[in-house]
């Protein structure tokens, strides 16, 4: 018998702090709110569902992988990681701590929105550097799926948005 | 439910997807600017994915696994709408495609996202909120570019009228139409293309761009039942070529 018996879910949960996205190093896995559900079950056996955030996003397949790799590092043998769309993540599910990485790392984090998405909030994107809001869109597309491209009049700079969705 | 209509409506969404990402990706480095190389590249990403999670779907109903399904099969079981297959041509066909596919898509995922086969339903939901992007993109540039000057006017208005047959094609009747109305897993292509038509015209209103008259255009029909242009092969075989050397290979 491994020794799940004497873990919680909370545990489980800390372990998931240290792995982050492999395309944005800041940012864990907790906090991007991929992690829909960490059930023990009576066998023992853990569970852990994930949903993607982007469904062809290629960094999924990593973090799954890293995931298990955690589990098995903190010596669960038994354990099933499930990706879903049964919860579907959108990017009101990033944490405030998630977001403030996201700024520190110079990405600004996606807007909340009440669910029903109006892509035109990205033309006056607030920019994680200078904090105006004198910004113009320059792509809806950017160097992974999750990113757009902006450009700062204030401070002149070009940055990129964590795209709501 | 009716499997085999279910499968069907699958099939033709995932080869439409995996055939238009890949005429997608023949952008990447080639793109007129730096953000437009980005924006197909990212879509074909977008779209391959899609395709994937679809043949995922088709897995799930006992059909082979993603690969084999992308990858093995040939051109006469490839259930896409010609238009996909076509090739990209200049930067005006590839936005009047890029535009006049994805609208239908916006629609035919929202419809879906109501579907009463579930994975179905869960997956629309997720797919239309991505498609919103690939939408805003080729409107921006129909407003742009439809607009600008004698040329990108008329070179957009020459690749409409030739890429018209071919997207009415997008809504050629399956032979399981009534059926899959009749169990509420798709509205069917009429509804769709009735949808399409009114916000396609919106949109070419604000511009200087002119909706052709489509009671008079002819349809361009056969993808749905695997009658493809001879542009389809080619592609595949270039495809699935590292597959074929190594259908282990990783990459």
């Amino acid at each position: 018998m491994s020794k799940t018996k004497d873990i919680s879910v909370e545990e489980i949960r800390s372990w998931l702090d240290g792995v982050m996205d492999p395309e944005i190093p800041v940012l864990s896995l907790n906090d991007l709110g991929v992690i829909t559900g960490i059930e023990i079950q009576e066998s023992g056996k853990v569970k852990v569902n994930m949903t993607p955030t982007f469904s062809g996003c290629p960094a999924m397949d990593y973090m799954k992988r890293d995931v298990e790799e955690t589990l098995q590092k903190n010596g669960i043998d038994d354990f099933d990681v499930h990706l879903s769309f049964e919860t579907q993540w959108n990017s009101n599910m990033i944490s405030d701590k998630g977001r403030a990485a996201l700024k520190k790392f110079g990405l600004a984090p996606p807007p909340k929105h009440n669910l029903i998405v109006d892509i035109d909030l990205l033309e006056h994107s607030k920019c994680p550097n200078c904090d105006s809001t004198n910004t113009e869109m320059k792509t809806p597309f950017g160097p992974a799926l999750c990113r757009s491209l902006h450009f700062c009049h204030n401070c002149n700079q070009a940055f990129e948005q964590f795209k709501p969705l | 439910m009716n499997t085999e209509a279910l499968k069907d409506l699958l099939y033709k969404m995932a080869d439409d997807q995996l055939i238009l990402g890949h005429r997608n990706s023949e952008w990447t480095g080639f793109g007129p600017l730096l953000e437009e190389d980005i924006a197909f590249s990212s879509m074909a990403q977008d779209k391959v994915g899609q395709s994937w999670q679809i043949y995922k779907l088709l897995h799930e109903l006992g059909e082979s696994e993603p690969d084999m399904v992308a990858f093995m099969r040939n051109a006469d079981q490839f259930h896409n709408c010609q238009l996909v297959e076509l090739p990209n041509g200049e930067y005006d066909f590839s936005l009047i495609r890029h535009f006049l596919f994805d609208m239908a898509e916006q629609i035919r995922f929202t419809h879906l996202a109501s579907s009463s086969y579930e994975p179905l339903a869960l997956l629309a939901k997720k797919i239309k909120g991505e498609i919103k992007y690939h939408t805003m993109h080729a409107k921006i540039w129909m407003k742009q570019l439809g607009s600008a000057t004698e040329e990108s006017v008329s070179r957009l208005q020459n690749s409409l009228e030739e890429a018209m047959p071919y997207a009415l094609g997008i809504f050629e009747p399956s032979k399981f139409e009534a059926e899959l109305i009749k169990e509420n897993i798709f509205c069917g292509e009429a509804v769709i293309k009735e949808e399409w038509t009114e916000q396609i015209t919106a949109i070419l209103k604000e511009t200087s761009l002119k909706m052709p008259d489509i009671n008079s255009v002819q349809p361009i029909y056969g993808g749905r039942y695997g009658q493809h242009t001879d542009n389809l092969q080619p592609l595949l075989d270039e495809m699935s070529e590292v597959f074929n050397l190594d259908p282990t290979a990783d990459w």
